[in-house]
This record gives C-alpha cells, sequence and structure tokens, in this order.
C-alpha cells in the first residue's frame, strides 16, 4: 500500500484500414487452414479502435498528464493519418513482411508511439471488432487489471 | 486474487479555468473547456476492489456494501453537481478527468476495508478516460 499512485490518462481514436493475413512461410493450404476467411487474397477491412494510455505527473497548474490536443496531434501523426484508409498490408511499410494481425498491429503502433515527448507510453489496446481486443505494453508486464 | 468491478454513472459540470494564468492563456491550454459558464458530461465510473473470496460467503466484498459506498461517497458529492463550486475536495484544483479520478481513489480508499482498491477508471466521453491504481499493483 506504500506504492505511489499511478495516473494514467486514456484517449480513444479510430481508423479503418484493410488488410490480409497471409504468411509466407506457410502453404496456401496452411494458409487457408490458418487464417480462414482472413486469408481472402483480395483482403477485407475493419473500423479498428485504437487506445492510448499514458501515465506522468498531473501537472498543478492545468490538472493534466497531457493537453489533449498535444497528443492528439502526435497520435494523429505518427499513426492514424498513416493508416486509415490504407491497406496495411500494402501501404505500411512494417507490414510488408510480417503479418498485420492485430497483436503485430498493437506492437507497430506501440513502437510508432513509445517516443512519445509528452508523457510515458503505457500501453495501447486495439479493438478490431467489437467483440476483439488486443493490447500491448511492451515488454514489461501490464500492471492494472483486466476488465472482468 | 480476484478483481471485482462495479461501475456507476453521473452528470456534472465543470470549466478548466486557472486564476493563476491570464485569460489568454487560460483560453489557449484549455480551449472550448474554459467557457466561463461550464459544460457537463455523463462520467462512468468504474471502481475495481481485488481481495480473496470469503470463504463462507465467496464474495471479496458484498455488492450491496460496495454500492452503498459508491452511492454515499460519489453520487450525493458529485452527482448532478458543478464540481468546481460544490465537491470541497476538488477545491483549488482543475477537475480534469486525471483530479477527479485522482480525488475519487482518495475518497474510496479508505471507505474500502474488505479487499483493497485497486483501480478507478473514470471517463469524461466515450473515448476519454483517467485511471488510477498503486504503482506496484499488478494482476499478472
Amino acid at each position: 500500500m506504500s506504492d505511489a499512485l499511478k495516473v494514467v490518462f486514456g484517449r480513444r481514436y479510430r481508423f479503418a484500414a484493410s488488410h490480409r493475413l497471409h504468411s509466407a512461410e506457410l502453404s496456401e493450404e496452411e494458409n487457408c487452414r490458418v487464417y480462414g476467411k482472413c486469408n481472402n487474397p483480395y483482403g477485407h477491412g475493419h473500423n479498428y479502435v485504437v487506445e492510448v494510455s499514458v501515465s506522468g505527473a498531473v501537472d498543478p497548474a492545468t490538472g493534466m498528464i497531457v493537453n489533449l490536443v498535444d497528443l492528439d496531434k502526435f497520435v494523429n501523426g505518427e499513426v492514424i493519418e498513416a493508416f486509415d484508409h490504407k491497406s496495411l498490408n500494402e501501404d505500411v511499410e512494417a507490414f510488408r513482411a510480417t503479418v498485420p494481425t492485430t497483436e503485430n498491429l498493437c506492437r507497430e503502433i506501440y513502437q510508432r508511439l513509445k517516443h512519445l515527448p509528452l508523457a510515458k507510453l503505457e500501453r495501447v489496446r486495439i479493438e478490431e471488432t467489437s467483440n476483439n481486443a488486443f493490447e500491448y505494453a511492451g515488454e514489461e508486464t501490464l500492471d492494472h487489471a483486466p476488465m472482468p | 486474487m480476484v478483481y471485482l468491478t462495479r461501475k456507476i454513472e453521473f452528470s456534472a459540470s465543470h470549466l478548466y479555468h486557472n486564476p493563476a494564468l491570464s485569460a489568454e492563456e487560460n483560453r489557449r491550454i484549455f480551449g472550448k473547456c474554459n467557457n466561463p459558464h461550464g459544460h457537463g458530461h455523463n462520467y462512468t465510473l468504474e471502481v475495481t476492489v481485488a481481495g480473496e473470496p470469503n470463504p463462507v460467503t465467496g464474495m471479496v466484498l458484498d455488492l450491496k456494501d460496495l454500492k452503498t459506498i459508491l452511492e454515499r461517497e460519489i453520487m450525493e458529492r458529485m452527482d448532478h453537481r458543478f464540481l468546481n463550486y460544490e465537491v470541497p475536495e476538488l477545491k483549488g484544483q482543475i477537475p480534469t478527468c486525471e483530479n477527479i479520478a485522482l480525488t475519487i481513489w482518495k475518497i474510496l480508499e479508505p471507505k474500502i476495508t474488505q479487499g483493497r482498491l485497486h483501480k478507478v477508471r473514470l471517463y469524461e466521453s466515450a473515448d476519454i478516460f483517467a485511471e488510477c491504481y498503486r504503482n506496484g499493483a499488478s494482476h499478472a
């Protein structure tokens, strides 16, 4: 109980993009078996929701960890503009050789945001659909409870 | 360890204004939130309590008790209030999501005596939230 209190600020962003799950290391048959409909050669799309959580000291002058306007500018510049209405496989360099699963997308977005100058990036959570969610917090263990 | 979460909703108004800053700076930093007459939100609060279930009742704490604590400590204080003027615990602070979450933590922590307060998460809108927990807290 003696641990310091930590305050985290979270913000949700949205982008729409297409992808195709296909691994060059697997045969056509295996790709079809592993990825099912997601292996459709023409791809398909999702409305992704990206939840970005940052921590830091609450500035007593503003009551904020980070000004929303500055955070939005950074996330829009690093992630949303690069991904929105794009093909993840074709338009995002990182996914030319890596399968754009939402697990890998979490890591890619985390990498793009971890140099956030305004506060410490805690984690990236992505909802691929309203039923599938993925989280990545770097290689440290997630230190918040799962939502029951 | 088991984590139990209860959710409540309250509606309140607030405004962001730091009297130590000029009117211009207030507008630049806080934008629309600096409107002198205030504005409001429907807040959603999620309170997570951690503990081992009591072997007799199977409960970490009785949800009815948690409901009563949240009604008394949070709803009565904050629901349908102007946070800047009517909540003494927020006096002198800018009532941002971060500061309200921290204030709620400080109010609730001593009141939760079965299990222990693990996390509060406060949504100001569906897309903006702040949460508060102990640095070393871990569920892993």
